[in-house]
């Protein structure tokens, strides 16, 4: 699929703003995430040309960091902790019941693109533990009951107020 | 805005900054650290400011924003000053109230101040909460004085001072020799003599060599490097600044992990700051060096962490570690000399050079010198982030300073060091903390976390716990790491599951030492510890869930029941409704109970109960 | 040139060469997988590893990469190494049980049964195929991807790679087992490059250079 002149030159624009530099990968696949949701594979190829980075190189480190998708997220991100701390106070189980909600298991997305499930290993805010997060909204404290209701709240509401 | 040349120029502008500090000016310091902003500390001090301009009283009284105070356990969290009131727990609705009692009047609001549960006792002041009482901030020391995005915050106390000294008083080998002298050991873990490798790195070969600051923290449970960068990011790029010149490197680079989004914020207004006020860039303090640092994002891997997979990420490549023999201090990024240290021992080396290498090993013991951070978190009452000498026990941090153990619950390990380290149990709570003794049980200082497990904790899991993660983690370079821990998690699980045969145990302390030596880097190399440690400390619990298939703790899914007592449930049905797998049955204001059958153990009942009634068996 | 001691042996080598290819100069065995005397050495199969004493203190390296310095006392066959190796060769073979490479190596070792879940890959992960894609042939097709559990070897996209030249050096250089071939070109596209072959390296190099077929039949088709 033939992207629009427009969406090539925003990604040349994020490449130029780090000089064409190889070793600036990292960051600038990470505003491409950003900017998309995902790293959509004309993109990849486009910043491989633009940095003369190996196409290879490029697929590689989109694979191996966490922060990086190759197919698109759901419209509401939700992370579950399931750090030390979380975990000790009952992550996991919050999470299952998540999984059970939603009918998708951690890593995966709605079929109609609603709601995304990732894991994560400790946000720092162990105080506050179990910790889930949608979108920038922090729910802590967070049991398996109270997933329902979080789940209602998020779809009713825009989720950064 | 001009930029500071001279020692005179910033002693001068420090000067004039206390001036304009009155020290008895009520000052409301309110804590937006990432633990505390999450339970609405933003609104607190909004709140505060919006009060204050109402009353009119901004000539009275000032408001400012710090980063993390480390007691996140009782977030948010407000210090009055210049008395140091401490409140805690403290909600918009509060500020009103502490504006017109405490600011105006200086009466206090009793319920906001912090009870200590075991003897009752209401702590006024922050030095005299119990908390704080015992610990020796150092490292810590102004991380909820200070607002990390002021400059002159930082200058105001005395920031800045130690890089003058350095440039303008200092030769290259004696600072070096001052940083070996302290004892400085490397804090992200390993513990390595900070002096000593920087003076290797001054001595490797090459005109171009580079310093990095490692804020990757990826250990779940460790959150002092998040707080220290969010809360006193100038003192790491000091600390940077003085160790580059040392060594001779003119670029510095900060790795942070992505999930840090307010420590990177910090990080990068500090470095545009220092860059307007000529502590970075070229010719500082007049002495003709030059030194820069660029932040570098994490994109999301804990293996990034360990060093040599660090550079290969700065340089745009996959996270892979590769072969030390020869070291990073030799070649490291580009295959230049370079010195990698943790943030937090970055931020030792002003505190060195102003007080003097004798002043920072006064406390400590023989061979750890100085002090030790720990995020204190898991099943203890006070979680937050603890500064204590080197040598200090084990016990006194989890119940001096932690208050023991939540709801009054017993004691059963303390994990220290993260995924790597291992797990101690009671008969070792006298242990004083240092880099040795750790390393000696089985465990490892690490990037100081130190998770406390209680009665409710199966042993077998928390080792299954750690095995997955670093399972997740691992690069997959290297057949022990890749292929071991997978096959050790494989058995681990079947173990949790009741699959757990009776030669398991053994073959499992084969595959953890085989891992431990033969893996490429420390993420292989440490990952067995877990295993090891609770195989050594903890085998009556294996034992049970092999040949008993039951779970002690009550904790292992597949080899537990849950149960309705029948003298406290009331039928009242609150668990039959929300039951997902309609486990659950029983007519209104008659016993319930579970069918065993149909019941996944998803512990939404047990969460529903209000009268205790569900238990596990 | 130093002096060091192989099993007990004296022998001489020069600075900066490996334990490893001293050891193979003076017969020495020392089993690998990852390794191949014309690559660049990777040491992440760690069959190669050996103890070393140093004066200092004694551990384990894999010898494709450590350098040899003077008076090192070099065991590559103590307990812990041999059982370490049979182990690792354990662990490979539970995920690769059909390669002869590594059958006939458990074979030399004894190791007669795996004791864990069998899988039925064909990958050992030893990389020696991308090595010699980017360092011999200068291509670069083909890399690593993924972390941990789910890397792989792969094309990006896993799809027919553009700057693949059908050379065929991966597959000769694979030690577990033939390679795939180079993929689709689309889904559902097959890519019969074999067929409609279009001799890249003639431009560029001057002269065929696959590994596959080096008799210049490719060319002939073109011209017609």
């Amino acid at each position: 699929m033939a992207e629009s002149v427009s969406e090539y030159s925003k990604v040349d624009k994020i490449v130029e703003s780090y000089f064409c530099e190889g070793s600036a990968l990292i960051a600038i696949l990470q505003e491409i995430e950003n900017l998309y949701g995902y790293l959509p594979a004309w993109a990849l190829r486009h910043v491989s040309e633009r940095l003369d980075v190996p196409l290879i190189q490029v697929y590689g480190v989109a694979s191996f960091y966490d922060a990086f998708h190759l197919t698109p997220r759901g419209k509401h991100l939700i992370r579950v902790c399931l750090g030390t701390a979380c975990y000790l106070r009952g992550s996991a189980r919050v999470l299952e019941a998540l999984e059970r909600e939603l009918g998708i298991k951690d890593g995966e997305t709605t079929p109609g693109l609603e709601f995304s499930i990732q894991s994560v290993r400790c946000l720092g805010a162990c105080a506050l533990a179990p910790v889930m997060i949608v979108g920038e909204r922090y729910f802590d404290k967070m049991t398996p009951t109270k997933v329902s209701s979080v789940l209602k709240r998020v779809q009713g509401k825009n989720e950064k107020d | 805005m001009k930029k500071i040349r001279t020692p005179q120029e910033l002693e001068a502008l420090r000067n004039s900054l206390l001036q304009q500090r009155e020290p008895n000016k009520p000052c409301v310091r309110v804590c937006l650290g990432t633990g505390c902003r999450a339970r609405g500390s933003v609104g607190v001090i909004e709140a505060f400011k919006d009060e204050i301009k109402r009353q009119g009283l901004e000539i009275k009284v000032d408001s400012k924003q710090t980063g993390c105070h480390g007691f996140c356990e009782r977030g948010p969290v407000v210090v009055i000053g210049p008395k140091e009131i401490f409140y805690q727990r403290v909600k918009s609705c509060d500020v009103a109230e502490i504006v017109s009692k405490t600011l105006l009047n200086g009466k206090v609001v009793d319920r906001l101040l912090y009870v200590d549960p075991a003897t009752g006792q209401k702590a006024l002041y922050e030095y005299d909460v119990p908390f704080y009482k015992k610990q020796r901030r150092r490292i810590l020391a102004n991380n909820g004085r200070i607002d990390p995005t002021k400059i002159f915050d930082y200058i105001a106390i005395g920031g800045y001072q130690a890089l003058a000294k350095a440039l303008t008083t200092m030769s290259c080998e004696e600072i070096i020799d001052t940083v070996e002298k302290s004892g400085l050991r490397g804090l992200g873990g390993g513990g390595f003599p900070t002096g000593r490798k920087w003076r290797l790195c001054r001595k490797a070969a090459g005109d171009v060599k580079f310093v990095i600051g490692n804020g990757d923290e990826g250990d779940p449970g460790a959150f002092s490097d998040r707080s220290l960068m969010e809360a006193n990011p100038h003192s790491i790029l000091e600390g940077m600044t003085i160790g580059a010149y040392a060594i001779g490197a003119n670029q510095g680079y900060l790795y942070v992990r992505a999930e840090y989004p307010l420590a990177l914020k910090h990080l990068q207004i500090a470095i545009d700051q220092a860059r307007e006020y000529g502590f970075l860039g070229n010719n500082i303090f007049s002495s003709g060096f030059d030194f820069d640092i660029k932040i570098n994002r994490g994109g999301g891997a804990f293996v990034c962490g360990e060093s040599s997979a660090l550079v290969a990420s700065i340089e745009g490549k996959m996270g892979e570690p590769r072969a030390k023999y020869v070291h990073t201090v030799e070649r490291g990024l580009w295959n230049k000399p370079t010195n990698l240290n943790n943030v937090k021992t970055w931020a030792s080396v002003p505190l060195i050079i102003n007080n003097g290498a004798d002043w920072y090993a006064k406390i400590g013991t023989e061979k750890s010198k100085g002090t030790a951070i720990f995020s204190l978190v898991g099943k203890v009452n006070n979680t937050g982030l603890v500064e204590v000498p080197m040598g200090t026990p084990l016990k006194g941090i989890i119940y001096d300073i932690g208050g023991g153990i939540l709801e009054g619950k017993n004691f059963k390990a303390v994990q220290t060091g993260g995924p790597s380290g291992g797990c101690i149990p009671e008969e070792l709570l006298d242990l004083p903390v240092d880099f040795e003794r750790l390393t000696e049980t089985g465990s490892m200082m690490g990037s100081g976390g130190m998770i406390v497990m209680d009665e409710d904790t199966c042993m077998v899991d928390v080792a299954r716990y750690f095995l997955d993660f670093l399972q997740h983690e691992s690069c997959g370079k290297c057949v022990p790491c890749r292929e071991g821990i997978k096959r050790m998690l494989e058995i681990i699980t079947d173990i949790t599951a009741g699959r757990g045969k009776e030669e398991d145990p053994e073959l499992l302390q084969e595959l953890a030492e085989m891992v431990r030596d033969f893996s490429l880097c420390a993420l292989g190399g440490t990952a067995p510890n877990t295993v090891l440690s609770t195989l050594m400390y903890f085998r009556d619990e294996y034992e049970a869930h092999v040949r008993d298939k039951k779970c002690p703790a009550g904790i292992c899914k597949d080899l537990i029941e849950y149960f309705i007592l029948e003298d406290k449930c009331t039928g009242c049905g609150a668990c039959l409704k929300l039951c997902p797998q309609q486990a659950i049955q029983g007519e209104p204001k008659k016993l319930h109970m579970v069918d065993p059958a149909k019941c996944i153990r998803c512990g939404i009942c047990r969460d529903a109960c209000t009268f205790e009634a569900i238990m596990v068996k | 040139m130093v002096t060091l001691t192989i099993n007990g042996t004296k022998v001489q080598a020069e600075e900066g060469s490996t334990i490893l290819e001293v050891s193979r100069f003076y017969g020495i065995d020392i089993p690998t997988l990852c390794y191949h005397d014309e690559l660049t050495p990777y040491g992440a199969c760690r069959l190669c590893m050996v103890e070393v004493d140093d004066g200092k203190r004694t551990r384990l390296v894999v010898s494709c990469l450590y350098p040899v310095k003077e008076g090192i006392k070099v065991k590559t066959n103590t307990e812990r190494v041999v059982n370490g190796r049979k182990l690792i060769l354990e662990l490979l073979l539970a995920r690769c049980p059909n390669s002869k490479t590594l059958q006939d190596l458990a074979s030399r070792m004894g190791l007669e049964k795996v004791r864990f879940k069998m899988e039925n890959e064909d990958c050992i992960l030893c990389g020696l195929c991308v090595r010699m894609c980017a360092e011999q042939m200068g291509s670069g097709a083909i890399g690593f991807v993924g972390r941990g559990k789910k890397r792989e070897v792969v094309t990006p996209f896993r799809m027919a790679s553009e700057i693949c030249r059908n050379c065929g050096a991966c597959m000769y250089i694979c030690p577990a087992v033939e390679l795939q071939c180079r993929g689709v070109k689309s889904p559902g596209e097959l890519c019969n490059s074999c067929l409609v072959f279009t001799p890249q390296c003639l431009e560029k190099y001057g002269q065929v250079m696959c590994t596959l077929d080096s008799c210049g039949a490719c060319v002939e088709k073109e011209e017609k």
